[in-house]
């Protein structure tokens, strides 16, 4: 049996990695990408400590978790179309400005 | 033998999440986030989660890449975006702070609620998770509902409008 910490550090590595790209990448596509990362670290680590103290509650909250990773990746690549249909350009960096 | 099994499986995660930071290209960085979340999937798995494994290649893998294949054809990536970024400087901040991240794995092992032994498995089928989300969870299952719809007017509102 593979001890809980395993998962536990398995899923700190993932989060890492994810925070790392949001902050590093320019392209909001590779941002969000980055973010489901760091939601399925999340993901992961209720997973295991839901095992480790015997109880499915965590399973269910991992559920709510997909749904509302789900509608935010529908709604933010929505507004990403929508910003390259005005700007014909895609990086972060453009986005400074919240009117246009 | 399990640790061979979970120490293959999160090494193809932990490269598969290195190659989508790292690359440039972000069709290069959808594919490895598939590998990546199939490989959750079967960190699930080994977990005892069967539910949650075939959530994750349902609803992962399947829905939400397949919007991001979408929006990846949407907007065509030109070689600006695939060359290599200028150096940032949010880069001297992100790399200290991923690694500050790291160091919380340490206070992870060292903590006292993973090293003492843990309570029995629950089993993670589909009865078990869906009668916990039929009877306590109830009222947060029928939010989802009302999430779902409202992103799905949303997203329907922000694509109808016309660009000036």
């Amino acid at each position: 049996m593979v001890p809980e910490s395993y998962y536990a550090g398995l899923s700190a590595i993932l989060f890492s990695i994810g925070v790392v790209g949001v902050l590093v990448r320019r392209n909001p596509l590779v941002i969000f990408m980055s973010i489901e990362l760091m939601l399925n670290a999340a993901n992961l680590a209720l997973v295991a400590f839901g095992q480790r103290f015997g109880t499915v509650e965590a399973q269910a909250l991992v559920f709510f978790v997909m749904t509302v990773a789900a509608a935010e990746v529908a709604v933010g690549l929505a507004i990403i179309v929508t910003i390259f249909r005005l700007r014909h350009r895609l990086s972060v960096d453009d986005l400074s400005l919240m009117r246009w | 033998m399990e640790h061979f099994a979970f120490f293959t499986i999160a090494f193809v995660a932990v490269a598969s999440a290195l190659g989508l930071v790292l690359r440039r290209n972000p069709i290069h960085g959808a594919l490895f986030l598939v590998v990546n979340l199939g490989s959750v999937a079967a960190v699930y798995l080994m977990l005892g989660a069967e539910f949650l494994a075939a959530a994750q290649v349902i609803i992962y893998a399947g829905a939400i890449m397949v919007l991001f294949v979408f929006a990846i054809m949407v907007l065509i990536p030109r070689t600006e975006e695939t060359s290599p970024d200028p150096l940032r400087p949010a880069r001297l901040v992100a790399v200290p702070l991923g690694a500050v991240l790291l160091l919380e794995i340490g206070l992870i092992w060292e903590s006292p609620l993973l090293s003492t032994p843990g309570a029995t498995r629950p089993p993670g089928d589909i009865g078990s998770v869906g009668r916990l989300l039929f009877t306590t969870y109830l009222f947060p299952f029928e939010v989802t509902s009302v999430l779902l719809l409202a992103a799905l007017v949303g997203v329907l509102a922000l694509a109808k409008r016309k660009a000036p």
